[in-house]
């Protein structure tokens, strides 16, 4: 058992170097928004580190910066990390049953797009000591990431903060773009939200709102509709 | 509103594990209902793209340059890169057009 946890662990730390690296650049572009939201680099690096979310932590920070009602900050944090619900359901069963709880409180603290991706890749049920693997090397790239963008943000020049300011963009575009290749309801919704958003940015009743309550209605309504129209059956969601 | 910044971390953070952690921890039986499987299966997809057009535009010194990432970005992704490359290559595309742009 010993052995078997020890090869997990390893396994785990040899998958999470890429999400590493990964994390380390956009924690970068994370740690600028902080900067430009006011926050010190170790306030953002905390926010990061107890937080291991990039839309999440995006949100957050858009949100404290904008100086908006802690309920209002609760709500929009909670809409930007409304997949790790999903995420949580599936992980749930592809624990053991007998899986004790202390494992399940761990685990849960880095329910990530990557760490949930591999492991959900693993074979058979998922042994915790491989999250902790992944989780041991992925961990220090996104809390490094954000204090070196939170401290740099300000010292680079203006055109190579312009240009880091949209990996974030450009992450958020590889989570969702693979499955609305696949899925057809999935690209048209994909659309659909650039072109509502842009529309909102821009209609003066909605453009007055905060972006984080534009963020809630547009993601409420879209989604709901989409759930109404395109009901998804089980193997589809599994195909995503 | 002025608040003050740790209760914000405060309550981000728990709100943020209470996510993760309630499905994992209480939730032992799959969810049926037809509507709230769907609903939370595009929510992800939806809340993404909201956030990152028009956003996307907006951060950078100029607009085109954002959008120029835009496409790329989504044409990378289509053909199957990485996060890792399209969060990098987006940025590569930024600086490169502001080079011209700005």
């Amino acid at each position: 058992m010993q052995r078997a946890n020890r090869a997990a662990f390893l396994r785990g730390m040899r998958h999470g170097i890429p999400i590493a690296l990964g994390y380390f650049a956009v924690a970068l572009t994370l740690g600028i928004t902080a900067r430009a939201a006011g926050i010190t680099p170790l306030q953002a690096t905390l926010t990061t580190a107890l937080t291991n979310a990039s839309a999440g932590g995006y949100a957050a920070f858009t949100a404290i910066g904008s100086h908006v009602t802690y309920l209002e900050a609760a709500m929009v944090v909670a809409i930007a990390n409304a997949r790790y619900l999903l995420m949580s359901c599936s992980l749930s069963q592809k624990f053991a049953s007998d899986t004790p709880l202390i494992h399940r409180l761990l685990v849960g603290f880095y329910v990530t797009d990557e760490i949930f991706g591999v492991s959900m890749a693993e074979p058979g049920k998922l042994n915790p000591v491989y999250s902790y693997g992944v989780i041991s090397m992925a961990a220090p790239g996104w809390a490094l990431g954000t204090l070196s963008g939170a401290i740099l943000g300000n010292i680079l020049p203006v055109r190579a903060v312009s240009a880091l300011s949209v990996g974030l963009y450009g992450m958020f575009l590889a989570i969702i773009i693979p499955p609305a290749r696949k899925n057809r309801v999935v690209a048209v919704l994909v659309l659909i939200s650039f072109a509502l958003s842009g529309a909102a940015a821009v209609i003066p009743v909605l453009a007055a709102v905060s972006s984080g309550t534009r963020i809630i209605i547009l993601t409420v309504v879209i989604s709901a509709a989409a759930a109404l129209l395109f009901p998804v059956r089980e193997e589809e969601e599994h195909e995503g | 509103m002025k608040g003050n910044v740790y209760i914000y971390i405060a309550v981000v953070a728990a709100v943020t594990y209470l996510i993760r952690v309630l499905p994992l921890t209480l939730i032992r039986r799959e969810i049926r209902n037809v509507f709230v499987r769907s609903f939370l299966y595009y929510v992800p997809y939806v809340t993404l793209a909201v956030m990152t057009f028009p956003a996307i535009a907006q951060a950078t010194q100029h607009p085109l340059a954002g959008l120029l990432a835009l496409v790329v970005g989504i044409v990378l992704a289509w053909f199957g890169a990485g996060l890792f490359q399209v969060s990098v290559l987006c940025c590569v595309v930024v600086f490169i057009a502001e080079l011209f742009l700005v």
